[in-house]
């Protein structure tokens, strides 16, 4: 396929700003006051790194590597991977906002979900993307998303973050097999 | 086909962890990367994931064995395959059903991995030359030719408190012509780097080949121990040895057993390691493995997250790379 796509709509450090602002009413209207963040390695941890500074959440941040939780790992085999999950709370008890870059087929949320549950019992999940797109193959939604759009079953989202550039993150649609 | 190619699918991937030897230095980081991933599972509230959920491993041990045999059915349960713990004392093989007969008894119950620990040097290598393609093997230790994972943990064990594997002194002290472990050591280190190993004991029982190995033989122990970052005992293996090898424990204490003063030789952060189980007061001194440079506990520990490793990367592989094996 020549024709490239267009990445209207995805000015990113905007949809990060609707993200936080859409995720601070939500938790207002649900009363919920002290919620524990966790973001999904790796895009979904850049994500919740930026929500966690603008919306000043007061408990550390925890992130999750879903590798030993995956689905298709017999069919695909271990993933090289950089770092273990790290959730430095007790998640008994508590409203845990889960945080990934694009919500695709849902089963990287189902993968999370099991493993948060492994560590205890929270109050509540939500689950906050910065995009969701179509193609879901499990029935998962997004409680927050900045935007929603569809694809061809071929394209690809993708959350770089620019290292050199104060780790600047940028969405793009890449054309995959 | 050569022995170490069995190792590895026709992806390059670990398919059996039979030895070290011929295993490039890529693999055994991979491995200790792996189970710096799974410590962290050992600290969770549940500690259990599930990547194996519906294999199914049988430990076939054919020699006592007390932390290996725990470990790598800890590690398999952690990982929540399903386990079969077979006592060869009282399995049909004391009937005199064969080996091989057993083995592929067990694969149609549809065993997808065997751990192997055996008195006999080549043992894993001849099951993982028998079994079916979907199925792996892991040495547990075969007679006093290997012992992988252990070494893998002592490495994954230096690693943690020295990081860097291309500044260390190793000293390995006491039988290494009888132990697999030292062998699987002395692989792992060359293969990652390290740029001194010495072996330490007395000629009796240390092979000749020894110097093959490339490391540097000492039979006093005052000065192999000099200034070395890591030391290594090991247990004096009295069931492998034919003969009067050595004149008695009290004096084998005298020359090699390890003590707070001979330790001070060493460098002052030096690590002491023990595979166990330890023999106190025949090589080691019970204040130097109980005393704060010891790691010896830690190791029993890190064994179990080396095992998942092992365990999850040969059974992850693709079933592509199983069809083309």
């Amino acid at each position: 396929m020549t024709e490239r796509p267009q990445n209207e709509g995805l000015d990113t450090p905007a949809l990060l700003d609707k993200l936080s602002g859409d995720l601070g009413n939500l938790l207002q209207n649900r009363n919920i006051e002290n919620p524990l963040m966790i973001g999904i390695h790796s895009g979904g941890a850049w994500v919740a790194n930026e929500l966690h500074q603008s919306l000043d959440i007061k408990q550390p941040l925890g992130t999750l590597n879903i590798t030993f939780y995956r689905d298709d790992f017999t069919r695909i085999g271990m993933h090289p991977q950089v770092e273990p999950s790290n959730l430095p709370f007790n998640v008994d008890d508590q409203h845990i906002v889960l945080v990934d870059d694009v919500l695709h087929t849902g089963r990287t949320i189902r993968a999370a979900l099991n493993e948060i549950f492994d560590y205890g019992r929270p109050a509540s999940v939500i689950l906050a993307v910065l995009v969701e797109r179509d193609c879901r193959e499990l029935p998962i939604s997004a409680d927050v998303a900045a935007t929603r759009i569809e694809l061809k079953p071929t394209q690809h989202i993708k959350l770089n973050r620019d290292e050199k550039n104060n780790n600047v993150l940028t969405l793009s649609i890449e054309e995959g097999k | 086909m050569k022995q170490h190619d069995i190792q590895l699918d026709s992806e390059g991937k670990l398919r059996h962890f039979l030895t070290i030897e011929g295993l490039k230095k890529q693999m055994l980081l991979d491995i200790l990367d792996y189970a710096e991933n799974f410590s962290s599972v050992g600290n969770r509230q549940v500690k259990k994931v599930p990547l194996l959920r519906g294999k199914t491993i049988a430990n076939l041990f054919f020699e006592p064995s007390t932390r290996t045999r725990t470990t790598f059915e800890l590690a398999a349960k952690r990982l929540s395959a399903d386990v079969l713990n077979i006592n060869i004392n009282t399995s049909a093989t004391t009937k005199g059903e064969s080996l091989l007969d057993m083995l592929h008894n067990l694969e149609a119950m549809q065993v997808d991995m065997f751990v192997v620990r055996h008195n006999s040097s080549g043992a894993a290598h001849f099951i993982a030359q028998h079994v079916a393609p979907h199925v792996s093997v892991i040495n547990a230790g075969d007679g006093s030719h290997a012992h992988p994972t252990q070494a893998m943990l002592d490495m994954f064990t230096i690693r943690r408190h020295k990081q860097d594997f291309t500044k260390l002194t190793v000293a390995i002290v006491g039988d290494i012509m009888h132990s697999r472990v030292a062998r699987s050591q002395i692989h792992a280190l060359n293969t990652l780097g390290v740029p001194e190993v010495r072996v330490i004991g007395p000629q009796t029982i240390i092979p000749n080949e020894a110097a093959h190995l490339g490391v540097h033989v000492y039979h006093d122990m005052q000065q192999g121990l000099q200034n070395v970052d890591v030391v290594i005992m090991l247990r004096l293996q009295r069931e492998r040895m034919e003969g009067a090898l050595l004149p008695s424990e009290h004096e084998y204490f005298h020359m090699f057993g390890l003590t707070e003063k001979k330790l001070k030789l060493a460098k002052p952060d030096a690590i002491v390691m023990h595979p166990g189980p330890i023999n106190r007061g025949v090589e080691i001194e019970s204040t130097v493995a109980d005393g704060p440079q010891s790691v010896i506990l830690e190791q029993v520990t890190h064994g179990i997250s080396v095992r998942m490793a092992a365990m999850s990367m040969a059974l992850g592989r693709s079933s592509l790379a199983e069809v083309q094996d």
